[in-house]
């Protein structure tokens, strides 16, 4: 099992080494990196952009300057933005807080009740439970995220406006003063975020446990159990959960990788300074670097979850063994 | 004659599909004998697992539904019982061994714990190690090799046979009196098959339970069964001792079925299946269920108009459901001389 | 013991060595022929969701279609005296007005057009293209195999989003074709994967030895033999496509990089009204549209998924 994780982790290197290049020679070429500077007329006298230049490498050859740009990882953690000459590890690190604490909320809610609906969905299946969340998740499903977070910024502005009170914030993280992550403030701001993604990972998860819950109540096993007098209740927790779980938990420990890419488009509606936010506004300012540091933090992640996730099955599914 | 065991009269069980009502099992009435193994034969959709799956209340409600009938099993009618009062029959009194070995294990879960499940289920008192010991014991008695290595193994470990003897093994657990098996050896080698139907003789002789044995393999009901149900269009056709039956059937279809087997000690040019193909279970001919294929027949129309009754032989216990079954007294089957050289129960 | 007595023997004209005897006839009973085809047709028009949903994006997908005839106005109409106008029935603007007066109504159904232009093509082009890789993989293994294996587990280790976004950045984004060229070039790759899974499993298979040994070339094996079998997944996978690419565009151009205005695709029109909170029609209903369009696209699917590939539960008689 080391051997196997060993291997892995060995093989994902090249593969973000290779990612990295690919990135970053599409980016350098997508434009000029201090252009914004040179709009600027503060800032485009030729001798701060000639330091910059040399500074940050930028009349060398791409490979070098990918090679300064490795190092700079290693030993700056990312180094310096072009645009604005602030460190990226501190916002990065900022915004991977913000993020987490929305998306893990978030996804928390919507798989422990995704699961929960999804078996006693399956349990009674064709009943008025059934039905109705089967219509809910179709819905949940087919809504694109940036509609229902839009939807719930206009309803709860107009409740703002036609009644006065403010029962959750529609932008931001917090009304003016930092406050603390768990205060009750930062709770009103994250909660219409937090609510647009759970309703649709609550309805891919609702729905995919329903299936293969059904998948399993009907497998041979199942009637075997039932066969030797096994209570209908158990059947239904030891035999059926069990197995129809796995799959559940693996895609589940999959997704985790890709949380911390951020909600993209729902940190923009909601404004939040989250990792999403972040990327978008890098990218959309060709800040080269910064949005460097944001693909290689995702890459990571993903590449360790996937592991992750591979490790757990071997583990919840014994005919799976990794030599 | 001794009390049956068990007593089934009139059972008849439908299907509720998008095409129609499927009649599986259409008023068959047995007993079962304390001690005895039975065979039920049939093709397949002839209504043999469904029959037995409605004893123990396997059957999905919602599509299926036990028509009517009653089935006294030790003076309770198991149609009858409540869930509840059934989940206590189903693995203690009444087991079942199913066909398929390889999906009918949880893969997840160790063989061990699955055996000591049948038994923790019906009786919780039992220490845990007297549980474990019982299991090395139950899989020592169908013969799975290094029973206390392989009672922590997963099924992905055991091979196709040993998988069944496990599932026997889980049968067998609570000493049951009546145990069903459902084509317990269809899905293995022909090899394999030998070893486990070795291994259902020792259980029977071990735990001298009552056994059905299911099948579409007349060889197997030869060498295992007393008595014998042969069933076709989910009505029984022709019921009695495996001797008897061998050397003198008196239905057509069994007839037909033993002419269908190459016989090995002679020379046979063609094989003769039994023209056409078995009836639907939703548009049922009507009359005999089998006329359409019948060599008795002759177009004769009673066959066309009337349901045969089960109607006994004169002296025997050897019951047929034709209406022609007269005109097959002293009709022999290919079998007759090996039967009555092996059976020693006279052939006269 | 006895003499054995003669055997009754089937009667003239019904031959038993292998012979099917017309018991269907027999019995007056008349049988059908039936294809795989029409079995698979039979079972998905009588699934009723598929059907409701077949309706819903006939009408919609018909009503961009014919969009020049269908909307009361062009989607560019300005119309300053009737500005951010409510939905109304006065001058046939059910859908209100936009912020320079064009009707909205239209401007949806244009956007409808764009969108399925988007999502059609995307499914096909994807769709072809995903077979060709898969049937190469799947069939020939070796480099070729590896090769477009590592090329989706590239797709499989970025967002998707965020790898759409910095193509789309990269390439200035606009043009609608432009696009549905970079969103087709990433949908391949869950096709490839189906397809190449199953030529793998069946290359084995006993029928293409067969082929092989008749003299059959590659091209006709994979063409003739193995892609028949994949046809069912494939088709429900790119019918999930169409609804999976128009919604990647609609996220795209929502955030700005993807279609941008004046023309309207669905996305673009959702980005529009968030500027106007107020006026709930600019967002709300262009998104309804979509939210339709996908659930249909979702019922369909699923009614395909069953008549294609039926779970049978049959309790074994």
């Amino acid at each position: 099992m080391l051997t196997y994780i060993a291997r892995r982790i060995l093989y994902s290197i090249p593969v973000l080494v290779a990612s990295s290049f690919i990135s970053f020679t599409l980016l350098t070429e997508a434009g000029d990196p201090l252009a914004n500077l040179r709009a600027n007329p503060r800032t485009n006298s030729p001798q701060i952009l000639h330091h910059l230049t040399h500074v940050y490498h930028l009349d060398q050859s791409l490979p070098v300057r990918y090679w300064y740009w490795v190092q700079s990882v290693f030993t700056q953690k990312f180094g310096v933005s072009l645009l604005t000459s602030q460190p990226i590890w501190p916002d990065i690190t900022r915004a991977m807080g913000h993020t987490l604490q929305i998306v893990l909320l978030a996804q928390l809610i919507s798989r422990v009740l995704g699961v929960a609906v999804g078996i006693y969905s399956a349990i009674r299946q064709y009943s008025v439970f059934d039905y109705t969340f089967t219509t809910v998740s179709f819905l949940g499903y087919a809504m694109p995220t940036f509609w229902l977070a839009l939807i719930l910024q206009i309803l709860f502005v107009d409740i703002y406006l036609h009644w006065h009170v403010r029962i959750f914030y529609t932008s931001g993280l917090n009304s003016g003063v930092t406050s603390s992550t768990w205060s009750l403030d930062r709770l009103q701001h994250i909660a219409l975020p937090v609510i647009t993604l759970t309703v649709v990972s609550f309805a891919l998860y609702s729905r995919y446990m329903r299936a293969t819950m059904l998948d399993v109540i009907n497998s041979d096993y199942v009637r075997t159990a039932r066969a030797k007098g096994l209570p209908e209740r158990l059947v239904i927790m030891r035999h059926v959960v069990r197995n129809a779980l796995i799959p559940i938990v693996t895609v589940s420990a999959l997704s985790f990788g890709g949380l911390l890419a951020g909600a993209i488009v729902t940190e923009t509606i909601f404004t939040l300074d989250g990792m999403g936010f972040y990327f978008i506004t890098k990218l959309n300012q060709l800040d080269i670097y910064a949005v460097m540091a944001y693909l290689m933090v995702v890459a990571v992640s993903i590449v360790v979850f996937n592991l992750i996730a591979d490790v757990l099955y071997g583990f919840l599914d014994p005919r799976v063994r990794y030599d | 004659m001794a009390e049956p065991i068990l007593s089934i009269r009139d059972l008849a069980v439908e299907f509720r599909t998008e095409d129609g009502v499927v009649h599986a099992v259409d008023g068959i009435s047995y007993d079962v004998y304390p001690g005895e193994t039975l065979g039920i034969v049939g093709e397949s959709g002839s209504g043999k697992s469904v029959s037995t799956l409605a004893l123990l209340g396997l059957i999905p409600q919602p599509p299926g539904r036990i028509a009517s009938g009653t089935a006294m099993f030790k003076g309770t009618d198991l149609l009858k019982m409540s869930k509840h009062e059934l989940r206590t029959f189903r693995g203690d009194e009444v087991a079942m061994v199913f066909q398929d070995p390889m999906t009918s294990l949880n893969p997840v879960l160790k063989v061990g714990y699955q055996v000591a499940e049948a038994i923790k289920t019906h009786y919780p008192k039992v220490p845990d190690g007297e549980v474990k010991s019982r299991v090395v014991d139950l899989l020592r008695l169908v013969g799975v090799p290094n029973p206390d290595v392989r009672v922590n193994q997963y099924p992905h470990e055991f091979s196709g046979g040993m998988r069944q003897r496990a599932m026997i093994a889980m049968a067998i657990a609570n000493s049951p009196s009546l145990l069903i098996a459902d084509e317990p050896t269809t899905a293995l080698d022909v090899t394999i098959q030998a070893q486990v139907l070795e291994v259902l003789k020792n259980v029977q002789a071990e735990t001298h339970a009552a056994t059905i044995l299911i099948t579409h393999d007349l060889g197997i009901v030869a060498e295992l069964c007393e008595r014998v149900i042969v069933m076709y269009g989910g009505r029984i056709v022709e019921m009695g001792d495996v001797h008897t039956i061998f050397r003198a059937p008196r239905h057509p279809y069994t007839i037909g079925l033993m002419d269908s087997l190459p016989k090995l000690t002679e020379d046979e040019e063609w094989l003769r299946p039994i023209p056409g193909s078995p009836p639907s279970l939703i548009n049922r001919p009507s009359g005999c269920a089998f006329h359409p294929r019948c060599f008795l027949t002759q177009g004769r129309a009673r066959c066309h108009d009337e349901v045969p009754e089960l109607r006994k032989a004169e002296g025997t216990e050897h019951f047929a459901a034709c209406h022609f079954s007269d005109e097959l007294i002293g009709h022999h089957s290919k079998f007759s001389e090996a039967v009555g050289a092996a059976g020693g129960q006279g052939s006269n | 013991m006895t003499e054995p007595t003669a055997r009754v023997d089937p009667p003239p004209g019904v031959v038993s060595a292998g012979v099917p005897v017309d018991v269907a006839a027999a019995e007056g009973m008349e049988v059908e022929a039936r294809s795989q085809w029409s079995y698979a047709r039979r079972r998905f028009l009588r699934h009723r969701l598929a059907m409701i949903g077949l309706v819903g994006l006939v009408i919609v997908f018909g009503a961009g279609a014919l969009a020049p005839w269908v909307a009361p106005y062009t989607f560019d109409q300005i119309d300053l005296t009737n500005v951010l106008h409510s939905p109304t029935t006065v001058g046939h603007h059910f859908f209100g007005t936009d912020e320079i007066g064009r009707d909205y109504l239209s401007r949806v159904i244009y956007g409808i057009r764009t969108s399925e232009q988007v999502g059609l093509v995307v499914a096909v082009a994807s769709t072809l293209f995903g077979l060709i890789m898969g049937a190469i993989a799947g069939y020939y293994r070796g480099w070729a195999d590896n090769l477009i294996m590592r090329m989706t587990d590239l797709f499989l280790t970025i967002p998707v989003l965020v790898m759409l976004l910095v193509t789309a950045a990269l390439l200035g984004a606009g043009n609608q074709w432009l696009i549905t060229g970079i969103l087709a070039a990433f949908f391949w790759t869950p096709i490839a994967r189906i397809v190449r899974g199953v030529f793998l499993s069946l290359r084995e298979k006993e029928y293409v030895e067969a082929a092989k040994a008749v003299g059959a070339g590659d091209l006709r094996i994979m063409f003739r033999h193995i892609l028949p079998n994949t046809l069912g997944p494939i088709i429900v996978n790119a019918t999930l496509t169409v609804a999976d690419a128009i919604i990647t565009e609609a996220f795209l151009s929502f955030l700005g990089q993807g279609i941008k205005p004046p023309t309207p695709s669905l996305g673009v029109l959702v980005a529009g009204g968030q500027q106007f909170p107020q006026d709930w029609w600019l967002t709300v209903l262009p998104g309804l549209v979509l939210v339709l369009i996908v659930v249909c696209v979702n019922f369909v699917g699923d009614g395909l998924r069953d008549a294609l590939d039926p779970q049978q539960r049959r309790v074994r008689a």
